[in-house]
């Protein structure tokens, strides 16, 4: 992959014009959504006047797609061979085969707004990996970066496999091949042990690990969501949240639910420099297993908690129609960016 | 040199003069379009983020909400991503839109429910990730031009300017009773009032330097206006001087501290009216008092050169006014058109007035002796301590 410059960048997308013209756009979603008017006009007190303005260029990065995107299904299939393969066992497990590489790159996580992260295969959060427990995991980690980038799964494995001591860094031009046997079965996670930790993991290196029980959980709509943040003028205290990197994204879009069906929310917060982040759903109820390592709930309710590099899986099954809205139940969160609309139909 | 070779330099005609003065402009042209061409420094840039500079000019607090006016005094060209205010997201119209380059100027409009007496945070985010802030401490709405803020605003300068000035002048009978040693006291508290002034002015014209846009150059800005006030108000009096007989040289005098004081109010005005603006004048009431007890002493001031003539109250009303009215236009203009350059300019106009004022003075009260010697005198050292303390216990009411 091409190193992409933050010029380069911003001379290609021709920035200018295009907020300008997104904008428009954006507002006339947020009228559709039942806010006031907000023509230029009439600047009035308008209760929905909250919200990015403009688009992102979804053919860099789709949340939409990232959401049910796991084993790199997003690409087509020979494209898809590159980075992912599986391999049938004799005791019937398979070994799931995984080419992963860090890179430096602009991602857009607000319109018109780049940050200059470092990522896992082009995007934040990294490709969601998914096995199930048993399957031997086999990852070929190449460090196209600018800087000493490891890979540290959660789950067990033996400690040479950790990604987190001193040598254990893959230096930049370098490659290391992570082995170990998924398990437990539950929601993990993956991310960069590189020191200084804060920078190497706000930059955006991490991503979502899921190991399915043996006996598989019933069928659901299933949604990867990964709580993030982003500094972007480096002072310590992050300027966008949201689900999946990009701010307000599912506020002019949606994610479409099937009414009755059971969703299946796999929430990851991987939030860094504030303690804690939060998911609140509206006018629902969801069943709370904690990093998904049971298969009975452990609570339920519609406000849950989580600390950084805390995960659970959420399920719920929608039973009205319409938009519900989800978001940080802490205010600031949610108008930095971590909020959004359910639509079920 | 001899005679000799300068007999032997060619003689160039006219036209061969103009075209030799304008080589190397034609060069210069030429230089800056290889520079432009080939730039050397892109070469140590490489990929690094460009420098952005946006400097918030103008914050206004309408019913509808914000308009911010932003002026991009980088280097490298802008673009405003985002608008945040207090920590969310907000929807915002850019007028023009796009990009800003070098000294660009755009208009946002952020149909924002702010709280009245509440403090707002306003902050933009660049495409690169860099964020501008502006703090609105106190968020009160913004006055527009109406004949009821033109009637307060003309209120505030008559009290702060006007009628203490006016007051001021009616020390004349007392001042023209006094004997020599008297009136040196008078004329030396007068200069200690001007000098505390002239600090004062420019206190608060570098601070207003400081404040703007770095491509301003806000420093060199007010020094270069005050020094060019000052030789014009010197030549001004030069002029007036030459014009009138020997005798009305106390009115020179006179008028020359009457239009410097008067530049020096319009300033006054225009911080005062800026403040009003700005919802910055929260003490509005103490201000004006300390503005009324601090100007009374200008009065003072210009009937100080007087003191030997005699005056009609005509022409006393007059210098009271050419002194005080400036308040009410600074007051207006402060009010409703606020800019940090016109600020700093009208600021450096006034220090460069008071300046040639204190040393108008001074020169013609020491009437040929050192100044050293003048100054050495008990009433005149007396004058201007007393001058001083009375303009900073005056002025700490101001605050």
């Amino acid at each position: 992959m091409p190193r992409i410059s933050r010029r380069s960048i911003l001379q290609a997308t021709g920035l200018g014009s295009l907020t300008a013209g997104l904008g428009a756009l954006g507002r006339g979603r947020l009228a559709a959504a039942g806010a006031e008017d907000l023509s230029p006009g009439r600047m009035g007190h308008a209760g929905h006047a909250m919200g990015v303005v403009g688009r992102v260029d979804t053919d860099a990065f789709d949340p939409m797609r990232f959401l049910r995107s796991w084993n790199f299904s997003d690409l087509p299939v020979e494209e898809r061979a590159r980075y992912y393969r599986e391999t049938k066992q004799p005791d019937g497990t398979l070994l799931r085969e995984y080419d992963l590489f860090s890179v430096d790159r602009e991602i857009e996580i607000a319109p018109g707004v780049f940050f200059p992260a470092w990522t896992y295969n082009g995007q934040v959060p990294g490709p969601t990996l998914r096995a199930v427990e048993g399957d031997r995991v086999r990852i070929r980690f190449v460090n196209l970066g600018s800087h000493p980038h490891t890979i540290h799964f959660h789950g067990w494995h033996p400690p040479e496999m950790d990604g987190s001591l001193p040598d254990h860094q893959v230096l930049p031009g370098d490659e290391f091949l992570y082995e170990f046997t998924a398990e437990p079965f539950g929601l993990h996670l993956y991310h960069c042990h590189s020191v200084p930790l804060k920078r190497h993991i706000h930059k955006g290196l991490y991503g979502t690990f899921i190991v399915d029980p043996r006996a598989p959980r019933p069928p659901a709509d299933e949604l990867v969501m990964v709580m993030n943040g982003f500094d972007t003028n480096f002072d310590g205290d992050n300027e966008v949240y949201a689900v999946n990197s990009v701010a307000h994204f599912h506020l002019t879009e949606p994610i479409r639910v099937e009414l009755g069906k059971l969703v299946r929310i796999y929430l990851v917060n991987l939030t860094e420099f504030d303690p804690v982040n939060s998911f609140h759903l509206h006018g629902m109820f969801f069943d709370v297993h904690r990093t998904g390592t049971k298969r009975e709930t452990n609570e339920t309710t519609d406000t849950i908690m989580l600390c950084q590099g805390e995960r659970v899986i959420l399920e719920t099954t929608f039973r009205y129609p319409g938009r519900f809205m989800f978001h940080a139940h802490q205010s600031e969160f949610a108008e930095l960016g971590w909020m959004g609309f359910f639509e079920a139909a | 040199m001899t005679e000799g070779t300068h007999a032997t330099e060619p003689k160039t005609s006219k036209g061969m003069l103009w075209l030799l003065a304008l080589l190397p402009l034609v060069l210069l042209a030429l230089l800056l379009v290889l520079i432009g061409r080939f730039d050397v420094t892109e070469a140590i840039r490489g990929d690094a983020p460009p420098v952005e500079e946006l400097t918030f000019q103008r914050v206004e607090l309408l019913a509808e909400g914000f308009r911010v006016t932003v002026l991009n005094d980088g280097p490298d060209p802008v673009t405003i991503a985002q608008v945040l205010v207090d920590e969310a997201y907000w929807y915002f119209a850019q007028e023009p839109s796009g990009e800003l380059r070098h000294l660009a100027r755009a208009r946002l409009d952020i149909p924002y429910p702010w709280v009245e007496g509440d403090g707002h945070e306003i902050r933009l985010i660049t495409a690169t990730g860099v964020t501008f802030d502006h703090e609105i401490a106190v968020a009160i709405e913004t006055p527009r031009p109406s004949w009821e803020f033109f009637a307060i605003f003309a209120l505030i300068g008559m009290y702060v300017g006007v009628l203490p000035v006016a007051l001021g002048l009616l020390w004349y009978p007392v001042i023209r009773r006094l004997g020599r040693r008297g009136l040196d006291l008078v004329i030396a508290l007068t200069v200690g009032l001007l000098l505390f002034l002239l600090i004062d002015t420019a206190q608060e014209g570098f601070e207003a330097a400081a404040a703007m846009a770095h491509s301003y150059q806000g420093i060199a800005l007010f020094l270069s206006a005050a020094f060019i006030a000052y030789l014009l108000i010197e030549s001004f009096g030069a002029w007036l001087k030459s014009r009138a007989p020997e005798a009305e040289n106390a009115w020179v005098t006179a008028r020359l501290v009457a239009i410097g004081i008067g530049l020096h109010n319009f300033g006054e005005g225009l911080a005062i009216g800026a403040a009003f603006a700005l919802g910055e004048a929260a003490l509005g009431t103490l201000l004006i008092v300390g503005f009324t007890l601090h100007n009374t002493t200008e009065g003072l001031a210009i009937v100080a050169p007087l003191a030997r003539v005699r005056a009609p109250v005509s022409r006393l009303a007059l210098l009271g006014l050419i002194a005080g009215a400036p308040t009410i236009l600074g007051a207006w203009i402060g009010g409703f058109v606020y800019s940090p350059v016109w600020s700093v300019v009208f600021l450096a106009i006034g220090a460069g007035a008071i300046a040639q004022v204190v040393v108008q003075i001074t020169r013609q009260v020491a009437r040929g002796r050192p100044v050293a010697a003048y100054l050495r005198s008990g009433p005149v050292m007396g004058g201007l301590v007393a001058g001083f303390a009375l303009m900073y216990v005056t002025g700490m009411l101001i605050g």
